[in-house]
């Protein structure tokens, strides 16, 4: 493909106007183009068109989504830095310390190369923490996929895995879960998000700069190949057909994992230790060199000019088109001060790196790329960095009214004689069973400081040397966010929020990753705006910022866009780690009770629910969510968890009341015993996914200060039975052993 | 008593064991990086877990030839207590210094989950605090785990009671079921036939504080302590 561009370039630069398939294969418009021209004054030639049209990218400039962005709320007392201004966003949580996250997504290249795309997916993320000058904790990965029964779901779901293990694995960092879940809206376009978070001593964050002129740019770690050019352009910032996936394969970069960890521990020995030999630290991502000497120009409000031949090569004959850029993994730009360059070039050959000076920084306002002395591009860094913006008109999509309309009530109600199959059967579900298979193959506790493993409602990890712990976890409901994209929206943080109050953890920051189809189309745009407009109204009224994201457009197979998936990192604090709750019911003779809502629901609340689809063959309904409740019931258990009336909590989400319970008693290997009668509709009281409910167990003699705390709180708390050292499970018509239970929740395995 | 860590380019458990070893058990630690070549004022080696140079090659198959490695088998050489653990005991192997190999787990896949460790008998500093028969619980973490020797040598090994960790269900039975990896006579554990020497995937040094799932690991440094104290007195 870049030979095309190459081709093009040369009869433009020969006075012939450059046609559309030059522009397609750096994705920009004609009008693009002519805005371009105009405010350079000129055309740009080859190199520069290659430079701006991954700058200008979807991927890189957010031309569609940055005015949606500034609705999410980005501030609080704790949090450090200025949203998009730095590599990730990190939040104080106290003695000088911060956390550093982010999440990131590599769909397209995984869905061309899935054991490689989602493991230089977990590279790039990580290496946009140890850019802050943190040190890596966790990893959380966010995988959507096909039906199994489909085997290209099951390569990809396979080898995504894979590749997320044997990169994570290998860098020593804990993979402490996130979520896997399956529709058909994912088939022939995965989903593969990364989250990586880290911890830095505040005072040492590393910024992501250019400034002072004659200090010098360093390149270090891997050398530059001819891999992943376009990426930024190509890949991840428009609609392929399929048919061009096989050919678009070497735009997918091959990642190595064990130079990153050398690139990981020499940045952060040069962050921590010696903050005062550089002015910035930037990771070589989507358009590579171009975009990360780009921005650090921008930020430091400084120019720069590159000598390319200085630039490590992989292979002879590289153009300087191909050095600018090429994706090649594991490369890191040093901004270090002209009097510590000797130490800083020491410092990375003694763990056995490249560093070399490929530039430095200037005083004007433009990048300069030479190539043995001759210049190549000029490129003014406020046109690289202001690209165009678009603010679409949305339509809510037609199909939504019909869906919407649907009354869930219109359906017979379960027979109980089905209850406990249908239990069984929803267990199985691999968007409910256990995710097992999946974590074994992570490192889940390197580092030692993991607390909670993945496979309860969020991890939770000790932060080392303090007594805070941080509680981590990834979420979103596509079928929610497809049926009302705004409840789905504001569901995905409630729920996330509600996995980490499960854990006694406060919520206090979110980084998200908007996966959406076309944003051209109005349908997608407008899914894409109201899921944005939830997230903010939620993260507004739980005080959650957010602090860092990644938008992934143009995710669509055959012109079917993905369910709107606008995934959810929460981060949470706990003040003592040592307070940490589980999702399992522990101890036989606990009182268990549900906080948050009534065992009787109305069949609305089966919308968009497992149950729904399972025994129905329905995806609608219309969800709904109330978000101050949401809010009053993180209190409730925050609060009891404070004064020790809680031996569990677990979330009741999806596959409802039935699921969680018997979730609860498989984790904790105890069972259960229900008092009364289910009233109302069955199916809605076992299987109803109404947000804002939490199943928790409590010691016998502790209800009566429970239900006065809901009293306050306005939360209504209901006593659902008690755990029995009995094998069993009974909620209403449902009897069924502990052994039938596992059996069915392992099916994934 | 004072444990030099080896660090190699790719290690990961330096820190972990250096952790435990200094922070909970209150011992003295040094990570060394692998050009280092000086152990004196040294009482034990550790050759921690980790991906040695990616173990691209053979897992461990780079590491052998470390500038620290030659120091490493003098002092096995003259009976200092080395560990390997995971990635160190793949070193082991390798090196020479323990017999066998370990090959790509049997399900092909990476395994990271608690396992039960049976001691078995045989005499060693790195376990003589742990009673024959007992069982621990500590994590495994490696896509390579899978012990392999010939049948003579396996043979030498279970005779001469050199198998000093055994993989088994929390009812302390050598099942096929709790085989993680696919390990011949589901050994997890091994020594050299002098004993000072131990090989074995489960990371003890994971299993240092309650708080993040147990103690057990603590059991086999405290063995090594106590020998050494014997040791000096």
């Amino acid at each position: 493909m870049e030979w095309l561009v190459r081709d093009r370039a040369r009869l433009y630069a020969r006075g012939m106007p450059v046609d559309q398939e030059a522009l397609d294969a750096v994705a920009l418009s004609r009008d693009e183009y002519a805005l371009l021209c105009e405010r350079l004054g000129r055309e740009p030639n080859e190199v520069e068109l290659g430079m701006f049209g991954s700058l200008w990218s979807e991927h890189c400039g957010y031309k569609n989504s940055k005015p949606l962005l500034r609705l999410f709320p980005t501030g609080s007392d704790r949090v450090l830095t200025k949203i998009g201004a730095e590599n990730a966003g990190a939040i104080d949580i106290g003695d000088g310390l911060c956390v550093v996250m982010k999440v990131e997504s590599h769909n397209h290249p995984s869905a061309i190369e899935p054991y490689e795309g989602a493991a230089t997916g977990v590279g790039g993320i990580v290496r946009d923490i140890f850019a802050m000058g943190a040190y890596p904790v966790a990893i959380l990965d966010s995988l959507r996929f096909g039906p199994l029964e489909e085997p290209q779901n099951r390569y990809l779901f396979e080898h995504v895995v894979g590749g997320v293990g044997g990169y994570g694995n290998c860098l020593g960092i804990p993979n402490v879960g996130g979520e896997v879940s399956f529709a058909e809206a994912y088939n022939g376009n995965p989903l593969v998000n990364a989250m990586c978070v880290g911890v830095a001593e505040t005072a040492k964050l590393a910024s992501a700069r250019a400034t002072g002129a004659g200090n010098a740019l360093l390149l270090v770690g891997a050398d530059t190949g001819r891999d992943g050019i376009h990426g930024a352009s190509g890949l991840a910032s428009r609609t392929d057909p399929e048919a061009r996936f096989e050919e678009m394969r070497p735009a997918v970069q091959v990642g190595n994992p064990f130079m990153e960890k050398l690139l990981m521990e020499a940045c952060f020995e040069l962050a921590s230790e010696h903050r005062d030999w550089i002015v910035g630290l930037q990771d070589l991502g989507a358009a590579g060199l171009t975009s990360s000497v780009v921005e650090c120009c921008a930020k430091g409000g400084s120019g720069a000019v590159l000598e390319l031949s200085k630039v490590p090569r992989r292979e002879a004959g590289m153009t300087p088109y191909e050095v600018m850029l090429s994706e090649s993994q594991e490369r890191m730009l040093v901004i270090a001060r002209r009097e510590h360059v000797a130490e800083v070039t020491e410092l990375f050959r003694r763990w056995e790196l490249h560093c070399e000076e490929i530039g430095q920084v200037t005083d004007g306002n433009e990048v300069v790329v030479r190539d043995h002395g001759a210049e190549v591009a000029r490129v003014p860094v406020e046109i690289a960095t202001d690209p165009p913006q678009y603010r679409r008109q949305g339509v809510r999509p037609a199909e939504l009214e019909e869906l919407n309309r649907f009354d869930p009530a219109s359906l017979p109600d379960l027979a109980p004689e089905e209850a406990t199959a249908t239990l069984l059967g929803l267990l199985a579900r691999p968007n409910i069973a256990s995710k097992r298979g999946v974590f074994r193959q992570y490192d889940q506790q390197v580092l030692g400081n993991t607390v909670v493993q993945p496979g309860g409602d969020a991890a939770v990890l000790r932060v080392a040397n303090t007594r805070y712990g941080i509680a981590l976890k990834t979420d979103c409901n596509g079928r929610l966010c497809y049926l009302d994209p705004f409840t789905g929206g504001a569901a995905a943080v409630a729920e996330a929020a509600r996995n980490v109050v499960c854990t006694g953890a406060t919520p206090v920051a979110v980084t998200d990753c908007l996966n959406f189809g076309n944003p051209e189309k109005a349908d997608v745009y407008y899914t894409l705006e109201q899921c944005i407009r939830g997230i903010a109204e939620a993260c507004s009224i739980f005080g959650t910022p957010v602090v860092s994201g990644n938008v992934s457009l143009y995710n669509e197979t055959a012109g079917r866009p993905v369910y709107p998936t606008p995934v959810v990192g929460m981060l949470g604090l706990l003040e003592d780690v040592s307070k940490h709750l589980r999702a399992g019911f522990e101890r036989a003779g606990a009182e268990v009770w549900l906080l948050g809502g009534e065992v009787e629901q109305a069949a609305a609340t089966l919308a968009g629910s497992e149950y729904l689809e399972a025994v129905h063959g329905r995806v609608a309904g219309m969800p709904g969510i109330d978000l101050e409740a949401e809010r009053r019931l993180h209190q409730l258990v925050l609060r009891a968890n404070e004064v020790g009336l809680l031996l569990s909590a677990h979330d009741c989400a999806d596959g409802g009341l039935a699921v969680a319970v018997a979730e609860a008693c498989i984790l904790g290997n105890t069972g259960f015993q229900g008092v009364g009668n289910l009233p109302g509709r069955l199916d809605a009281a076992c299987f109803g996914e109404a947000q804002g409910r939490i199943v928790v167990s409590v010691p016998p003699g502790a209800a009566t200060r429970l239900v006065a705390l809901g009293a306050d709180l306005s939360i209504p708390v209901t006593r659902l039975g008690t755990t029995v050292d009995e094998g069993r499970m009974r909620l209403g018509p449902i009897d069924v052993s502990l052994d039938d239970l596992r059996a069915a929740y392992e099916a994934l395995l | 008593m004072r444990f030099a860590i080896i660090r190699f380019p790719g290690t990961w458990s330096d820190r972990d064991c250096h952790h435990v070893l200094t922070g909970v058990l209150g011992q003295n630690a040094d990570i060394l990086w692998h050009r280092e070549t000086d152990l004196s004022g040294y009482d034990a080696v550790v050759l921690p877990g980790g991906f040695s140079y990616g173990d691209y090659l053979r897992c461990g198959a780079i590491a052998r030839f470390s500038p620290v490695m030659e120091s490493v088998t003098r002092f096995a050489s003259r009976g200092g207590p080395v560990i390997g653990i995971c990635n160190g005991f793949q070193v082991l192997c390798e090196s020479g210094l323990l017999p066998g190999a370990l090959m790509r787990n049997e399900s092909l896949q990476f395994r990271c989950e608690w396992t039960h460790l049976r001691r078995e008998g045989g005499r060693t500093p790195w376990a003589d605090d742990i009673g024959e028969g007992e069982v621990l619980r500590i994590p495994i973490s490696h896509g390579d785990g899978n012990y392999f020797a010939d049948e003579a040598t396996l043979a030498t090994l279970e005779q001469s009671g050199r198998v000093v960790f055994r993989y088994v269900d929390a009812a302390g039975r050598a099942t096929p079921g709790a085989n993680p990896n696919g390990s011949a006579h589901n050994i997890a554990g091994i020594i050299n036939a002098r004993g000072n020497v131990l090989g074995m995937m489960p990371h003890p040094e994971r299993a240092g504080e309650q708080l993040v799932g147990g103690v057990d690991g603590n059991r086999i440094w405290e063995s090594i302590m106590k020998e050494s104290l014997a040791v000096v007195g």
